[in-house]
């Protein structure tokens, strides 16, 4: 909301100074954006007169101006065409910077004339593009006074940011009577002295809503206007119009603009020769079509309000005038029209038909209704002043009258939840200058909320208005009552695994990358989403406009950015949310990355490999690790969902159905359909699907049993089919013989020379460890026999000979 | 040289030549001594070794001789060999180490590395700033009573909008650019939330007051440009009790602005503003200075806008099923990437979800720089 702060005057009578008042503005709520002021680049210009221009001796373009500055006669060297004896101009003195171009002047020589100061043009002054000639000032404009004053330049503009529940705020009246009751002053009577009509309105207006939709438009008030001469507004609503950013039109369009931001009170003024019969207000017919004021067509529909002459509609209420009943310059009889519509309706309608207005801005605010009348009668004097004429009787339909808003209010209530005080007589004042009334109670008023406040619903809003006037800055900081000596975790437990995994990730070379919770459908689908409950209706573009079932394919993305840079080694993971229906259950937390390329950059002493499904592998387990899942009993199966290669990859479970991670290389298409060049090992962990450790009475470990007589290490090797697991072979090892067999591990696998086609041969490794006493040669060749056994029984392996 | 077989030539003759004897011992010893002396290397020093003391040696060869002496003899040539023995076995380990010494020292001078030459590279990983300053956020919320509280990215229309006193045609629905999905099947619509706000209302509803929480997470805003992503992150936070007044809200919002940026005063405005949900309502600003570019928090001419803020409007709390007359508290909610920005000086939000590597490597945290309280947030 703009305004000029001459334009506060005229509803403030106030000494306060420019930042006096904007810092206040923004002390009560009408928080500052702007303040333009030109007051002071634009103090050394003032009116000089050309007492004569002669022709350059040196040059043909130039002329030798001696300028009568008010005080002293100056002489300049000036381009312009139109620089002639007798005019008045803009004078700048030598050590003027130009606010145009931002040039300094200097005393100078031009072609053998001297030159102290400049006669400058529209351009020179940022006013305006125009460069043609010099700025011709009027014939009286008296000599030597500053330029700023004589252009009305010297008012600054404030540019304030109005939040929606201070509608009253979007005229400049509303602004002036906030700051008066805020101490800057006091608010001026406003003049809405009827006017005597002088005959009657040839127009009737009337209220013509089925059932049920009277509320749309409650209240018509119209009058008649005859014998205008419409043409342009005077300089002073013109220069205001201007310093606010609208474009002046015609003094009765520019009226309406005006009271609109005067006092918050949207008008619409039709050219009554063009209007046929009386005026109603009704819903639009469906399929109705209008042409509106922006020379837009739109088609209406039965939820939408239009104001409508015998034929068609004319207005659509509360948004915008038509084209076809504006006001122009030949206008001469004139309809003015002050409505109340619906704010909800006007705000749906013009949310519909994507018209912004400063009429629908603030009906669907809410309007004060009890300033129909005033705006009528002072738009009518405006009216009269500007374009002559006579007006009618005025007429109405409905009523402006709404009941009170009353609340409850409890000045206690200030202390209790602001914690200041701020004593009843004060708490009174501030209410009733905001325009408030106050009915006694016992510890209780009864306030009535202004008309203007559409905003007020309860006795929360009352301490609001009384601390905002009152100053915030009079609140004090309190601390918190702490509630135990010293502070608990702010986290559970499965929230702290989130960080945890970050962490571990990170420890293992991965960059943690935050990527968007959508990703284009057509990929989603390939991770097994993309359904149509989970796309946007209103995407911001169609590369966002599914929810991600993985954020899988958006790591890729990000590697193939990265790769485009010429990072060819990536590794990166995201822990975060993905989706796999709307309800809240239907999102999990993940944590998941990848990796491509090397794992490590080249290296005199060793050559760096390609990472492969055993980095992901790592990296789930790492993460497994680090949020405490139980990985002994971890089960590995090869039944990864189908974004991973088939051959490559596996889901690591617990029991036969919890799913705690998958992980393997990327399916070769999937990197194909995405445009990305693979292979890339990926994994994703289901944080929340590993079991939460049980609540435990006491954080002790269990005791440790370890032994300190020497272990032994024994080798074997298997030969198996093709297809049997190592995994079954290091479990059918372990279980051999529990007591004795410590870690197993695989140290070799080999398939060719010597190995029948279609096995391969594993070597694995066992620590036997002894109890009681170093384990005899008898016993290790007891427990070597029951491992080869057991390795046999499990899987059909053969000692390898 | 002395023969071996010297000494069962004197036992055979049965010879009394104790002084001979005695001469002829200190002689090997002398001989046995040089040769020690003489050896080499190592190698060398073994096969003198085995000469002198191995099983065929010509030590261990006399000790055999002393069997065939005369008891008294062998007594006396037995303690003199058994000196001898001593002596060179001495000698030998002596000069074995000193030969070893020497070795190691030979070998040293030819071991030389290039030490300037780069390590096996152990990639580096980082921890995103958002990661980092959500765990900063967590430590001083933590220290000051608060819980983390959760709740769904994709929310209903009710708890994203109409319990917190936003209905349907209420102009607050505008300011915000809301993400749809298609609507529940009981006609709810289904938005993205736009605020981590629905999670007030969850929090309330299901669980009884007081209520201390902070609320970190996603939120969502159909809007696009320079300063805005369509996705960015939110921390929310309630306290809702008895007692609870806005001086509490300020106190805490300065304490945490405190511990956040890492300086003794952070200046502080309180503004009257407008939120559906908290009524009165507050913008809050901090002072700032910059300076060469870098912004400086705290003291300083400049002001930063950097949360919203309020008591609990009594709608809510009525929404949520509490009684506006028994329980009131505030609530405030800030950007995330905004306060990570300001903090650590990251000039582009749009950057934060792009996964640059440049970018997550420059802007970043090591891995176990983890914010604590008592060891401190950022260093």
């Amino acid at each position: 909301m703009k305004f000029t702060l001459s334009w506060l005057k005229e509803h403030l009578d106030t000494d306060a100074s420019l930042a006096e008042i904007t810092d206040k503005l923004t002390a009560i709520g009408l928080e500052l954006e702007e303040v333009e002021d030109r007051t002071e680049d634009l103090a050394p210009f003032t009116v000089g007169y050309v007492v004569e221009a002669k022709q350059h001796p040196n040059a043909d373009r130039l002329r030798v101006c001696i300028v009568d500055t008010g005080g002293e006669q100056v002489q300049v060297v000036c381009g312009a065409p139109n620089a002639r004896t007798g005019m008045k101009g803009v004078f700048a003195p030598s050590g003027t910077t130009i606010p145009g171009n931002g040039m300094l002047l200097k005393p100078s020589n031009i072609r053998g004339e001297e030159s102290n100061g400049m006669l400058c043009s529209e351009r020179e002054m940022g006013l305006s593009d125009e460069h043609e000639g010099i700025i011709e000032l009027a014939e009286d404009a008296p000599v030597g006074a500053p330029f700023a004053q004589i252009m009305g330049l010297d008012d600054p503009v404030i540019d304030i940011n109005v939040t929606p529940n201070k509608q009253d705020c979007l005229g400049v009246r509303g602004i002036a009577r906030d700051l008066a009751a805020a101490g800057m002053g006091t608010l001026k009577p406003l003049d809405a002295t009827p006017v005597e009509g002088s005959y009657d309105s040839p127009i009737n207006v009337e209220l013509n809503f089925e059932n049920g939709y009277e509320t749309a438009c409650t209240c018509f008030l119209g009058r008649h206007f005859r014998g205008l001469k419409n043409g342009p507004a005077p300089e002073w609503l013109r220069r205001r119009l201007t310093a606010i950013g609208l474009r002046p039109i015609s003094a009765l369009v520019d009226m309406t603009n005006y009271i609109t931001y005067d006092l918050g009170r949207p008008l619409h003024v039709f050219d009554a020769a063009k209007v046929s019969g009386n005026i109603q207000a009704r819903m639009a017919a469906a399929g109705e079509t209008f042409l509106a004021l922006d020379g837009k067509d739109y088609e209406l529909d039965g939820e939408i309000t239009v104001i409508a002459d015998q034929k068609a509609a004319e207005a659509i209420g509360g948004v915008m005038g038509g084209e076809a009943s504006g006001c122009t310059d030949e206008t001469t009889e004139m309809f003015l029209e002050a409505a109340l519509f619906d704010a909800h309706r006007t705000a749906a309608t013009g949310r519909r038909l994507g018209i912004e207005s400063d009429a629908r801005y603030r009906f669907e605010r809410g309007v004060d209704p009890a300033m129909v009348r005033p705006g009528v009668e002072i738009a009518t004097r405006l009216v009269l002043e500007m374009c002559g004429g006579e007006t009618s009787h005025a007429v109405l339909a409905g009523t402006p009258e709404v009941p009170a808003k009353v609340v409850e209010f409890r000045p206690d209530r200030v202390s209790e939840l602001i914690g200041i005080d701020v004593d009843e007589a004060e708490q009174r004042k501030i209410l009733s200058d905001l325009g408030f009334g106050i009915v006694d109670g016992e510890g209780c008023w009864q306030v009535t909320a202004p008309t203007w406040r559409t905003d007020i619903d309860g006795e929360a809003d009352i301490v609001e208005e009384v601390t905002r006037i009152a100053g915030y800055d009079r609140i004090t900081s309190t601390p918190l009552p702490r509630l135990s000596v010293t502070s608990k975790p702010a986290l559970t437990l499965a929230q702290r695994r989130r960080p945890a995994a970050k962490r571990a990730l990170a420890v293992r070379g991965m960059m943690e990358c935050v990527t968007w919770s959508f990703m284009p459908r057509r990929f989603a689908e390939l991770f097994g989403g993309g359904t149509e409950d989970m796309l946007l209706a209103n995407p911001i573009s169609s590369e966002l406009d599914a929810m991600r079932p993985s954020m899988l394919g958006n790591l890729i993305l990000a590697a193939g950015r990265n790769v485009d840079r010429g990072f060819d080694d990536v590794a990166l993971f995201e822990v975060g949310p993905q989706f796999r229906d709307a309800t809240p259950k239907g999102q999990d937390f993940v944590a998941a990355g990848l990796r491509r390329g090397r794992d490590a950059r080249r290296h005199w002493a060793d050559s760096p490999r390609e990472v492969d499904a055993f980095d992901a592998k790592a990296d789930a387990l790492a993460v497994l690790e680090a949020i405490g899942a139980p990985t002994a009993s971890i089960q590995i199966a090869a039944d990864a969902p189908a974004w991973y290669h088939p051959g490559r990859s596996a889901v690591m479970r617990l029991g036969p159905k919890n799913v705690l991670a998958a992980f393997g290389e990327v399916h070769p298409r999937i990197l194909d359909r995405m445009d990305v060049a693979g292979p890339m090992a990926a994994f994703e962990v289901f944080i929340d699907n590993a079991p939460l450790p049980k609540a435990k009475a006491t954080r002790n470990r269990a005791e440790l049993l370890v032994s300190d007589l020497p272990a032994v290490q024994r080798d074997f090797a298997f030969v198996v089919d093709e297809a049997t697991t190592a995994d079954s072979i290091v479990r059918a090892a372990k279980g051999a013989d529990k007591g004795f067999i410590g870690d197993v591990n695989v140290f070799d696998i080999y398939s060719g020379k010597g190995i029948e086609d279609g096995k391969k041969s594993v070597a694995i490794t066992a620590r036997l460890e002894p109890k009681d006493a170093t384990l005899t040669d008898p016993e290790i060749e007891a427990i070597a026999a029951k491992i080869v056994a057991a390795v046999s029984k499990a899987t059909g392996a053969v000692l390898r000979g | 040289m002395t023969d071996p077989f010297f000494i069962f030539q004197l036992a055979a003759n049965q010879v009394r030549e104790s002084e001979i004897m005695t001469t002829e011992i200190e002689a090997l010893q002398d001989e046995l001594l040089a040769e020690v002396a003489g050896a080499a290397d190592l190698a060398r020093l073994e096969a003198t070794r085995v000469a002198a003391l191995g099983k065929k040696g010509r030590i261990t060869a006399q000790m055999k001789g002393l069997g065939k002496m005369a008891p008294e003899e062998r007594r006396e040539a037995g303690a003199a060999l058994n000196r001898v023995k001593d002596v060179v076995a001495e000698a030998i380990e002596a000069r074995r180490l000193s030969l070893h010494e020497a070795e190691l020292e030979a070998r040293l001078t030819t071991e030389g590395i290039d030490v300037t030459l780069p390590i096996r590279q152990q990639p580096q990983g980082r921890i995103h700033p958002v990661s980092q300053v959500m765990d900063e956020i967590a430590a001083i919320f933590a220290d000051m009573g608060f819980t983390i509280a959760e709740g769904p990215d994709i929310e209903d229309d009710f708890h994203n909008f109409t319990a917190l006193n936003i209905p349907p045609e209420h102009p607050a629905r505008q300011m915000q650019d809301t993400f749809y999905l298609p609507q529940r099947e009981d006609g709810m619509p289904l938005v993205l939330r736009t605020h981590t706000s629905p999670v007030q209302i969850r929090t309330m509803q299901d669980t009884p007051p007081p209520h201390r929480i902070v609320v970190p997470g996603r939120t969502y805003r159909s809007d696009s440009d320079q300063t805005h992503t369509p996705m960015f992150h939110q921390i929310e936070g309630l306290v809702i009790d008895r007692d609870i007044h806005m001086g509490h809200l300020k106190g805490t919002l300065e304490a945490f602005c405190q511990a956040f940026f890492e300086v003794d005063n952070v200046r502080f405005r309180f503004r009257p503003s407008y939120f559906p949900f908290t009524e009165p309502s507050a913008e809050v600003d901090i002072g700032c200075s910059y300076e060469g570019g870098k912004l400086r928090i705290g003291e300083g001419d400049d002001w930063l806008e950097i949360l919203g803020c309020g008591m609990v409007n009594p709608r809510v709390l009525e929404n949520c099923g509490l009684d506006p007359s028994e329980w009131q508290g505030f609530a405030w909610g800030m950007g995330i990437d905004r306060i990570a920005m300001l903090k650590y000086g990251i000039p582009d939000l749009r950057a934060f979800f792009d996964s640059d590597l440049r970018w997550l490597h420059h802007y970043g945290f090591v891995p176990l720089d983890v914010p604590t309280m008592s060891g401190g947030l950022s260093r």
